[in-house]
């Protein structure tokens, strides 16, 4: 990997853009925002030190905290899990001889190119309204529709149906390993005899895993900072029932401009993804396997 | 009788992938249709295509209903996304290119930094990093998103180079060094040619990401004469979201396709590049 064992000067030159942005974009951010997070800081006029209060305030009474927490638990235990399933699931049946692949590919990840933008949200919103398609398509045959959006009950599991659909990276990713694994481990098991669910358990998931594993990991650091969808399609309604932690963080920072407070949510929010990013990576080591190249 | 029941899996399997991949479509299908449609029919009818092709709603939605239309949308998204995604390419190209290729102190230690900013959620920053724009008066410019291009803040873009350049052979350096060149020179002129993928990858993914950028624009952006398409999709529902349906439809196709063309594209190269950077370890 290294050229010369002596150090040489030129590497700083090449990494220079990103030691600049990463001190003055990332790093002082980061260490302002945990000195606002101890502040009262209006944006007009200065930070006033008011120590741990901001902090007692969220987690002494404050009832959209605890609710926006609870709506994005639920969030991210719906839609990581369920778009991760999905994407391996495709990707296994995608990485079979099949003709027209690249078509289904291509259509699969469409979704996903999309991504989080307003258009998307917006089409979300009419399919899924009172008078929308899905409804008639469901009386259309009988059925009862529903009020997806209206519905505090069901309203979360529609904003998420956003994010699930857009499963196509994660499954790039999986039929990408998928190509890696080696055909002999397939052979040797059909020798044995093993049926085609047994293969998929003990061999496709296990050499799997360290993608389930980064694949978990980025989408979960990002459904715990989801804010478009709900933005956009339910504005965190009907009764706060979509109320992602991010929306209420704009709130807080962007429409009430208290960036103190908002410092403080900001900074609780990290906590939590690190604890559960931690927690994955612990969890990890019974249930990764790396290949020997790693 | 093996070969039956492969033959019947194997149609299985396509029922499903076909099945599975209308429901995906549909989405985009039915949008295409709506935009076609009158208001009425929009939500009278199920099927996809507009029995009564209406074609006013590309024109009146293009107009907008505000002083600014739709061509000041993309003009200002194009403003916005190209410098963004070139800064972009070129930053990353030479800091992967610097973690890849060389030794220096604190090496080790600066690209564990790099890897664990990918972690960071931007959310702990972005109120520091307004007021910060702010201070500097960045704001309602599309400065806050190009200066973090241009100084490498997409740390996910710098791995995948580095990746890149480390399944390139050392022997195209070493022969470069042979014929006196720089290390400068290795780069452009033996290095780039041989980096389309990786490059189109980062041109793709930042694009698409740029061009999606709603909460960004959301916090950046106050005038609506610069408002991106995202905003100003926005908007146009917020002002008329009773009445317009299919312009609303219209707006928001037109506003999906340049990112979905340029998918289109580059496919190839870009299918190629995930699986050559390293994103399957």
């Amino acid at each position: 990997m290294v050229i010369r064992k002596k150090y040489s000067f030129p590497g700083y030159i090449y990494i220079m853009p990103w030691l600049i942005g990463f001190l003055v974009l990332q790093l002082v951010p980061l260490v302002r925002s945990f000195w606002y997070s101890f502040t009262d800081f209006q944006l007009l006029g200065d930070p006033k030190f008011v120590g741990l209060d901001n902090y007692r305030k969220i987690f002494s009474g404050d009832l959209s905290f605890l609710k926006s927490l609870q709506v994005t638990a639920a969030y991210v235990l719906i839609a990581v899990p369920c778009k991760i399933a999905f994407a391996l699931a495709i990707a296994v049946i995608l990485n079979q001889k099949i003709k027209g692949i690249n078509l289904f590919r291509t259509l699969y990840y469409i979704p996903s190119i999309l991504g989080g933008s307003v258009s998307i949200a917006v089409l979300w919103k009419y399919l899924f309204m009172n008078q929308g398609v899905l409804n008639n398509l469901l009386t259309s045959i009988g059925l009862p529709g529903a009020d997806w959006l209206g519905d505090p009950n069901l309203a979360l599991g529609t904003v998420s149906l956003v994010t699930i659909w857009q499963f196509g990276s994660s499954m790039l990713l999986f039929l990408a390993g998928l190509k890696q694994i080696p055909e002999s481990l397939y052979e040797a098991a059909r020798i044995d005899g093993a049926g085609k669910m047994r293969i998929f358990w003990k061999i496709t998931l296990p050499q799997l895993s360290s993608i389930v594993l980064f694949n978990l990991i980025m989408q979960m650091i990002n459904a715990f900072q989801d804010f478009t969808p709900a933005f956009v399609i339910t504005q965190g309604g009907p009764l706060k029932s979509t109320y992602l932690y991010g929306l209420m963080l704009y709130d807080h920072g962007f429409k009430f401009f208290r960036m103190g407070y908002a410092s403080a949510l900001s900074w609780i929010l990290f906590a939590i993804i690190l604890f559960f990013t931690g927690l994955t990576f612990k969890s990890s080591d019974s249930w990764v396997h790396y290949g020997d190249s790693l | 009788m093996i070969r039956q029941k492969h033959s019947f899996a194997k149609i299985a399997s396509y029922v499903l992938l076909i099945l599975l991949a209308y429901i995906m479509v549909y989405p985009l299908l039915w949008m295409i249709g709506a935009s076609f449609k009158s208001n009425e029919e929009i939500f009278g009818t199920l099927s996809l295509l507009p029995r009564n092709p209406v074609f006013g709603a590309f024109a009146s939605g293009w107009k907008g209903s505000g002083q600014y239309g739709f061509g000041t949308f993309f003009i200002n998204t194009f403003l916005m996304v190209v410098p963004t995604v070139l800064f972009t390419v070129f930053s990353s190209m030479l800091v992967g290119y610097g973690f890849a290729r060389f030794n220096f102190p604190l090496k080790k230690i600066l690209f564990i930094v790099m890897l664990s900013t990918m972690m960071l959620p931007a959310t702990v920053i972005i109120i520091p990093r307004y007021i910060f724009f702010r201070e500097l008066g960045w704001l309602d410019s599309y400065l806050p998103f190009i200066v973090p291009a241009l100084l490498g803040c997409f740390p996910f873009f710098n791995f995948m180079m580095v990746q890149f350049f480390r399944g390139l052979p050392l022997e195209i350096d070493e022969s470069g060094k042979l014929d006196g060149c720089n290390s400068f020179v290795i780069l452009k002129d033996l290095l780039l040619p041989l980096c389309k993928s990786a490059m189109f990858s980062v041109i793709v993914f930042q694009f698409v990401w740029t061009w999606n950028e709603f909460f960004n624009a959301l916090i950046y952006i106050s005038s609506v004469a610069k408002y991106p398409v995202a905003l100003g999709l926005r908007m146009t529902m917020d002002i008329s979201a009773e009445f317009d349906w299919n312009q609303i439809m219209a707006m928001s196709l037109l506003s999906i396709l340049p990112p979905v063309i340029l998918f289109f594209s580059a496919q190839k190269y870009f299918v190629e590049g995930i699986a050559t950077t390293g994103m399957k370890n």
